[in-house]
């Protein structure tokens, strides 16, 4: 991870405001900084979204492609991710590291049955199936990237249309598959249940949500939760090579899922007023 | 707990917020800025076919007959006698490379460092092996510049105001020291300023903003004290209570700030943060004026798009008015 080096007064300075609950920028402990979310941004996608928060920038675009099924698992499409780090201080090779440990969290958060439900992605078992790859772009990186990745996932497979195909038969039984005519005749994905990262650094005796590069520089520890829209804990992950008690874990996690839920309400909220204005509405992009 | 969500709101140009008559003429590497061959060529700028042609991305400024280009946005450019803030990258052998925002890391010779206590004699072996007593990697110092490298020459000062008169410890011509062109070279300023900073927080601006001014350390009358780097790094930092000569500063102060101090600290830095996100020029009473004006608001408020722009109109408003 990109880091920042501190000298050691000002990380006593760090840990000692966490303490009082008055972090280096004003915020308590449990508040994020603002976060723009723009959807629809790329246009050769199916699905695109773009996450600033703070000084960490976000693009994550999803392609619908055809492909054959997963052998234990005919009736279902599957999704791959992909994670590029495109920032400077990542020159060169430097960046993979980083980007196959987001992918392979990114794995783990959506291996379960409920978060997206993949049997509508299904064409014809056994034969064709969607499969939607997921590209995040780091575009920079300022702290907190795990939930800006997945907040950035979300608004794309929220954002996602995927054509709508039917399956024709011949006499002799090879099987045709058909676009429809209308481009805009297109099938959403259920977004309910996909869940979102919330990291929480631990940062003296307390933890904090949304750490900058500089409080994450003071922490030796941190617990990625990844919480749906209910408050259900998909999967949990420490990072860092400190230790956290188990009461601090519990701690976290209920944190954790509290945090989560506001997060999907504001998420949920945002994109559904972008989609209420239409598709005149004026679009930001890169150049605004 | 505070969880903001929006729209991207596109940003509106610089002239129009202002309303200002005179458009900057803004150029870009490779515009023409005039075929009159009458003027004198300044900064970034280069004579080509007969035109004068612009070489960096900035503003066109003209005084009677010279012509130079400002760039808008550049790494700091070392000027002799600039108050800077730099954190140390590296140890090395009689000296530190501390990292000031500039083309190549500035360069803090052992000579010309502060010995605690203030004593004054030739660094000796020992204080070589004791550098990384002093300075370590991360470290943040405040220092003057006080040579702008380019030939292999060098001459050092300290300066002690206990003795009120320089102490020369000149040393004879580096030729073969390797060096690299133009790094800069730093002496730390003690004047009863701690050279090593202690604890606060540390804002990193582009160099332009950064208006050139008499003194750079100031101790505003809300409660924290500042420091605006030339180069940039703003160090905002609790008031102390008494000066501290003899230890040179080297033994930061790590108890912990009290929660009004970390209050104005906090609100100074989202402040600055404002003005410089609307190309404010950052001096003691423009962010003073700042600070005023984002009074009403909750701190972390102060970051919030709308807020920031009523923020800093205001400023803009009182400086304005203070001028005229």
């Amino acid at each position: 991870m990109a880091s920042v080096t501190l000298s050691e007064a000002e990380k006593v300075y760090i840990v000692h405001g966490v303490q009082e609950d008055l972090r280096v920028d004003g915020r308590g402990c449990e508040d994020y900084r603002c976060v723009e979310v723009e959807t629809d941004v790329v246009s050769n996608t199916s699905g695109s979204a773009r996450v600033k928060l703070g000084h960490t920038d976000i693009l994550v675009g999803v392609k619908a492609e055809m492909g054959t099924p997963k052998l234990e698992k005919p009736n279902e499409g599957y999704l791959e991710f992909f994670v590029d780090c495109a920032t400077p201080e990542f020159e060169g090779r430097g960046g993979d590291d980083l980007g196959t440990e987001i992918a392979n969290t990114l794995y783990r958060i959506f291996n379960n049955k409920s978060s997206v439900d993949l049997k509508t992605l299904c064409i014809s078992p056994r034969e064709h199936c969607w499969v939607l790859y997921v590209d995040v772009l780091l575009l920079e990186c300022g702290g907190n990237l795990f939930d800006a990745i997945s907040i950035a996932v979300k608004a794309a497979l929220f954002n996602t249309r995927i054509p709508r195909v039917r399956v024709l038969e011949d006499e002799e039984g090879s099987k045709d598959i058909e676009l429809s005519d209308d481009p805009y005749d297109c099938i959403r994905l259920s977004v309910e249940n996909v869940p979102c990262i919330v990291t929480l650094c631990k940062i003296g005796y307390r933890h904090v949500v949304d750490a900058t590069l500089q409080e994450e520089a003071c922490s030796l520890a941190s617990l990625l939760v990844s919480v749906t829209s209910k408050g259900v804990v998909t999967c949990m992950r420490k990072v860092g090579k400190g230790s956290l008690d188990p009461e601090s874990i519990f701690e976290m996690m209920e944190t954790g899922k509290r945090v989560g839920k506001v997060l999907h309400a504001s998420l949920q909220s945002v994109v559904h007023k972008e989609e209420s204005l239409g598709p005149k509405r004026q679009k930001v992009g890169f150049l605004g | 707990m505070a969880m903001e969500m929006r729209l991207p709101v596109a940003r509106k140009p610089l002239s129009e917020r202002l309303g200002r008559d005179t458009k900057k003429h803004l150029v870009v590497p490779g515009d023409t800025i005039t075929t009159d061959t009458g003027f004198m060529r300044g900064h970034g700028t280069y004579m080509g076919e007969e035109k004068l042609i612009a070489s960096v991305a900035g503003s066109v400024e003209r005084v009677n007959k010279l012509i130079c280009v400002k760039a808008l946005k550049t790494r700091y450019i070392g000027e002799v006698g600039d108050i800077v803030v730099g954190r140390i990258t590296e140890v090395q052998q009689k000296r530190w490379k501390v990292e000031t925002n500039s083309r190549l890391d500035s360069v803090l010779l052992l000579s010309s460092m502060n010995l605690p206590g203030g004593e004054l004699r030739r660094r000796s072996a020992e204080d070589e092996l004791a550098m990384r007593g002093f300075l370590q990697e991360g470290d943040l110092i405040s220092a003057e510049v006080q040579a702008v490298f380019s030939d292999g020459a060098v001459s050092l000062h300290t300066r002690s105001l206990k003795y009120g008169k320089d102490v020369d410890l000149s040393c004879p011509a580096r030729t073969r020291h390797g060096f690299a062109p133009s790094s800069t070279h730093l002496l730390t300023y003690p004047e009863a300023h701690i050279s090593q900073l202690g604890q606060g927080v540390l804002v990193q601006v582009s160099p332009s903003l950064v208006k050139r001014q008499k003194t750079h350390f100031h101790d505003l009358p809300c409660g924290a004290s500042v420091i605006l780097g030339n180069n940039g790094f703003i160090w905002i930092y609790p008031t102390p209570e008494h000066k501290e000569e003899e230890a040179g500063g080297f033994i930061a102060n790590l108890e912990p700030v009290s929660l009004a101090d970390r209050e104005v600290i906090s609100r100074l830095r989202n402040c600055i943060i404002s003005l410089v996100t609307q190309r404010m020029m950052l001096y003691d009473t423009s962010i003073l004026y700042c600070y005023e004006a984002s009074l009403p608001h909750q701190i972390k408020d102060i970051l919030k798009p709308e807020i920031m722009e009523e923020i800093v109109m205001e400023t803009r408003q009182r400086l304005l008015e203070q001028e005229g």
